[in-house]
């Protein structure tokens, strides 16, 4: 192989792109790195500096280049985005390692491996040159399945297992246009050189066709001019557009494995998680609001657009969410939007602790395992009436702590970013269980579950009752008997994905019934639509989710669906003739 | 001489001179709260109705005759637990109304 020329104008318009991202990037960089704080600076120098950063280094490899978890969810889908993603990824690396083995002088030029077949020439000597040649076509090739995929989606996304993509804005269309338009143009760049250059099958081949009807020599420069002409629009554009999540989804995985989380304000790190989106969509399918209510312009995607570009009502969009957690166990690159939504929130906070003045002084209730049905359970009284049987049975010294209605657990003031109001509730709740003596705090409501567990700091364990029922049977403190009944469980969000607890209550209905399997289980639970996270949702949009949540987990027809939390009772008896019943009033009915 | 009476203030409200524009506000914000009947099932189930004499049927009363101060002290009791939407016979967005009315009415 030689050298024919070392440099041309056309490599301007890439070169002044590339600089352009490099210093973009650069600045990015030193500015989120500026903007943690000092802890989280310092661990993420220790990260640097440990084994973190080769599981950083895997993830990075598994999901920016192959997309495991897109692939997990969606495989035709994992494949575009592999395809394009390790395929432009492979052009770039062997296209260094050519530089590297034929002209290694010229390793220092950036633009020199990008536009490599029209620097260099083949002589007759180089024959070696033949398996990259191979190589780099088939990795075109590769990226080029994917473009052509990208733009099936975009005609017909159900094709490719997405029922709505996202609406793209301008400056994600130019980026997404010229992202297109790169490796096509590389393609016939390359093909009309290929005489010159040589090629594989892809770009001698197609050389050789183009051959027989134009003039391969006058369309060289004109191609080239097009390819750099694309690659530096696409640089420019990339800032403004969801591709800047290519560079900002490895630093975020860094930082994430560095044990840094966004704390209470969206700088920083959730700045990162901002950039990081990529728009794929795939949160528009998981989000209920759209699938059953027809909301797809409030689901996180938008949500995440505005919140980046500080445009619209960000503070209603915020609001506009179950804060089911749907969209951040469907999100490939492990965005937690759910927290990002709750710093808008929490900015948003206008209630005056000083009006709950009116709630009573303490009274003292000692007992040893405290039972707060929460105030969702007094509107299902038969979960709590279950829950007293259960502890009778049990004989367990058990006293409520919310006898004829208490003092709200303070998680739906905390969803609706009234933090310091819900601190005063989080206080008076606390002083009561202090005062208790009890050794042991049940819930039987997932919602008051997840804030005792998260802001009450106890120094008492906690437990939801699907666990203290398990914790029962294993002890043989109360027996059961199968039911007979074929049963679906519902996963409620805030016990299920929100706080992990999938396995309690299927190793209790496994003893008593017979658990029928769904596609929305654990992870892929369905919430019910009664949230208390959203205060704005309309009515009639809350009895199309639920009864579209209805429909999905009775589609084995089980005898019984049975859940966990009283609110989804609630919500779930409303939505249809379909019987329901909490857990706890399954297991009364199996101990006869 | 104190016989233990005393002159109440008057509670008169001038329904002409009253200002309704935080109720129309509230409206606009969540236009389900002129569905009210007034049942009183919001009242019954209320958290901070079992503590204090809150409720949301009396909110809707002082909005309706301007009374925006002792709305805005009175919604301000709301724990927001949410139980008032799930019992309203007709599918009122409580929680949404107290969190306008107090937004609405903040000085």
């Amino acid at each position: 192989m030689r050298e024919r020329f070392i440099y041309d104008p056309f490599v301007l318009p890439f070169m002044l792109g590339f600089i352009f991202i490099i210093i973009y990037l650069v600045a990015g960089i030193i500015n989120t790195i500026r903007e943690l704080p000092y802890e989280d600076r310092k661990k993420l120098g220790k990260s640097i500096f440990s084994r973190k950063i080769f599981v950083s280094i895997k993830e990075i490899f598994m999901e920016c280049l192959i997309h495991s978890r897109i692939f997990r969810r969606n495989r035709m889908l994992g494949f575009m985005h592999m395809s394009i993603a390790f395929g432009w990824f492979l052009l770039i690396v062997l296209g260094h390692i050519e530089v590297q083995l034929y002209c290694p002088d010229r390793v220092n030029l950036p633009y020199f491996p990008i536009f490599f077949r029209y620097f260099m020439m083949e002589t007759d000597s180089t024959l070696k040159g033949a398996l990259f040649f191979f190589l780099m076509d088939a990795a075109l090739l590769m990226v080029l399945i994917g473009i052509g995929l990208a733009l099936y989606k975009r005609i017909n996304s159900r094709l490719m297992g997405m029922r709505r993509t996202t609406k793209l804005k301008m400056g994600d269309r130019i980026a997404m246009y010229t992202l297109w338009a790169i490796f096509p143009l590389r393609l016939l760049a390359e093909s009309f050189t290929s005489g010159i250059s040589g090629g594989s099958f892809l770009t001698r081949g197609f050389g050789l066709v183009f051959e027989s009807f134009v003039s391969n020599e006058a369309l060289i420069q004109p191609t080239w001019w097009a390819y750099s002409i694309a690659l530096g629009a696409f640089f420019f554009a990339l800032p403004v557009s969801r591709y800047m999540h290519i560079p900002t989804e490895m630093l975020l995985i860094v930082l994430r494995n560095a044990g840094i989380k966004s704390k209470r304000t969206n700088a920083g790190y959730g700045n990162i998680e901002l950039y990081s989106c990529s728009r794929c969509g795939l949160c528009i399918d998981a989000c209920q609001m759209s699938a059953a209510a027809r909301l797809d312009r409030k689901t996180t995607v938008y949500f995440m657009r505005m919140l980046r570009q500080q445009k619209g009502d960000i503070e209603a969009a915020a609001q506009q969410c179950l804060m089911c957690g749907r969209c951040v166990q469907a999100c490939p690159v492990g965005i937690d939007s759910c927290r990002l939504k709750q710093n808008v929130r929490r900015s948003e906070s206008f209630l005056s602790p000083a009006q709950y003045r009116y709630l009573p002084p303490t009274e003292t209730i000692r007992t040893d395992v405290l039972y707060f049905a929460g105030c969702m359970t007094h509107l299902t009284p038969g979960i709590g009436k279950a829950m007293q049987t259960i502890f009778e049975r049990a004989g367990v010294n058990c006293r409520m702590m919310d006898e004829g209605g208490g003092i709200c657990c303070g998680r739906p003031l905390m969803l609706s970013g009234q933090e310091k109001s819900a601190a005063i509730m989080i206080e008076k709740n606390t002083d009561i269980i202090l005062q208790s003596n009890a050794e042991l705090l049940v819930s039987s409501c997932p919602i008051c579950y997840k804030i005792f567990n998260e802001k009450y700091n106890l120094p008492i364990p906690v437990m939801h009752h699907t666990q203290y029922i398990e914790q029962l049977i294993d002890k043989s403190a109360i027996t059961v008997d199968h039911t007979g009944l074929s049963v679906v469980y519902h996963d409620p969000c805030d016990l299920g994905r929100n706080s992990g607890v999938y396995n309690p209550p299927r190793q209790v209905l496994h003893q008593i019934a017979n658990l029928m399997d769904t596609r929305y289980e654990r992870e892929e639970g369905l919430c019910c639509g009664g949230s208390v996270g959203n205060a704005v949702l309309t009515g009639d949009q809350r009895r199309k989710i639920a009864r579209d949540a209805l429909r999905k987990l009775t589609e084995e027809k089980p005898d019984l669906l049975v859940t966990a939390c009283p609110l989804c009772k609630k919500t779930l008896v409303g939505a249809g003739s379909q019987p329901v019943e909490d857990i706890a009033q399954v297991v009364v009915k199996a101990m006869g | 001489m104190n016989f233990g009476y005393r002159i109440n203030q008057s509670s008169m409200i001038d329904l002409d001179r009253a200002s309704k524009d935080i109720a129309t506000q509230v409206l606009q914000y969540e236009p389900s709260f002129a569905a009210c009947i007034g049942c009183g099932a919001c009242t019954a189930t209320c958290s901070a109705g079992r503590f204090t004499p809150f409720n949301l049927r009396r909110l809707q009363l002082m909005m309706m005759r301007g009374q925006t101060d002792k709305a805005h002290a009175e919604a301000g009791k709301c724990m927001l637990c949410g139980k008032c939407q799930l019992i309203c016979p007709r599918g009122i967005n409580t929680r949404n109304i107290l969190l306008a009315i107090h937004r609405l009415t903040t000085p």
